[in-house]
């Protein structure tokens, strides 16, 4: 039976409180989730005070500051800053998005930060994605073909190329499969919606030849068919993408050579 | 505990080259609903409050009687296809593989005896 209520040793307790800057007149509270694998306590949710005078206007901009200037032990992924390499990826006041663009603006109320959702936590706001990567491998991200490899360039018509748009921007910051419930219950054999996006990226690839096996791989009532289209996926892409509309698409085909 | 790689983890035992017919299967059945149902009550409607004999003569004819036996057939076999994967979802392990036997008996069960019921009223 899957797990409704979270453990003993990881639900949630009070944390500390932080001083509020001094002499600033425009502060914003920060709720941050905050655990360390090696002090043995249970997760707690620590609170904070930024100057929003004297801050940058995303999420990621008050991490850095209170990083740098309140609290040298949070912990998150953070590269880019630009949206770009899905390091960032949080729970920010309950959408799992791209800290580093998000801004502080869409917030109302005080910030409150966790993890991605039903993920293990490394530390802080760091999950592991371990399995998350290497679902996604599995799923030969790569152009597979079997026709000796053209002197230039395998070729392929603008049309073609632009059935790629809406998939190969994914950025594998992992939202999408964090806030799927079937992820969640099941996330040990359901690709999830990255995975299973990106496996659709080579399926309708014009120059892939390794569509049926792609396919063959996919049919499994596991890792293609515990998407119920309940679109979390979608709603939450800090980029933009519909997975689910991919995972649709995959389901099609798997009929189309059926039936 | 064991040592397996992230990469054998992620794989499992490899595709069970099935699910195609499940998913296939419960769109027809869907759509078959969509018109069954309306029928169904549009038919089964117009008998409430009629006294034994005229129930027994209105489905003593062919169309409310099989419109109400198709019905109970698709219904059972949606629902015992809807609750399967419901059961997957949420229940792992041998409990998944007895509680989706336990909703088989119980679908083909609840279809049988409805369209028993119906023959009997029908022939």
């Amino acid at each position: 039976m899957v797990q409704l209520t979270l453990p003993k040793n990881s639900r949630m307790t009070t944390g500390k409180t932080w001083p509020k800057p001094e002499g600033a007149n425009n502060i914003r509270k920060f709720q941050i989730y905050r655990w360390n694998p090696d002090d043995g306590k249970n997760p707690s949710v620590d609170t904070y005070w930024v100057d929003m005078d004297n801050c940058g206007p995303m999420i990621l901009d008050a991490l850095i500051k209170i990083k740098n200037e309140i609290d040298p032990t949070l912990t998150f992924r953070r590269s880019c800053r630009e949206g770009i390499c899905g390091s960032c990826a949080m729970n920010i006041d309950g959408i799992n998005t791209l800290a580093c663009i998000y801004g502080m603006d869409e917030v109302k109320g005080d910030v409150k930060i966790y993890p991605l959702p039903h993920m293990p936590v490394v530390k802080d706001l760091i999950p592991d994605l371990t399995h998350f990567y290497a679902q996604h491998a599995s799923i030969m991200p790569w152009l597979e073909t079997k026709t000796n490899r053209p002197a230039k360039e395998w070729k392929q018509s603008i049309e073609d190329r632009k059935k790629l748009d809406g998939l190969y921007e994914c950025v594998m910051c992992a939202c999408c499969s964090t806030s799927c419930p079937s992820y969640w219950w099941n996330g040990d054999r359901y690709l999830g919606p990255a995975a299973l996006l990106h496996a659709y990226r080579w399926i309708i690839d014009s120059r892939d030849e390794a569509t049926g096996e792609r396919l063959d791989e996919l049919e499994d009532p596991f890792k293609l068919y515990r998407c119920h289209t309940i679109m979390n996926c979608a709603k939450t892409c800090p980029k933009g993408l519909n997975p689910a509309l991919a995972i649709a698409e995959i389901k099609k085909m798997m009929v189309e050579r059926t039936v | 505990m064991a040592f397996l790689t992230d990469r054998k983890r992620a794989t499992g035992m490899g595709s069970a080259k099935s699910g195609t017919h499940h998913f296939w299967s419960m769109k027809v059945s869907s759509v078959a609903l969509l018109f069954l149902l309306p029928m169904f009550i549009f038919t089964f409607g117009g008998t409430l409050g009629s006294n034994y004999a005229e129930v027994m003569t209105y489905f003593g004819r062919p169309f409310p009687a099989i419109v109400a036996a198709l019905t109970t057939l698709v219904g059972f076999k949606h629902f015992n296809d809807g609750a399967q994967v419901l059961i997957e979802d949420y229940v792992h392990g041998l409990m998944q593989k007895v509680l989706i036997i336990l909703l088989t008996c119980l679908s083909y069960g609840a279809a049988a005896v409805g369209i028993f019921a119906i023959a009997k009223l029908a022939l």
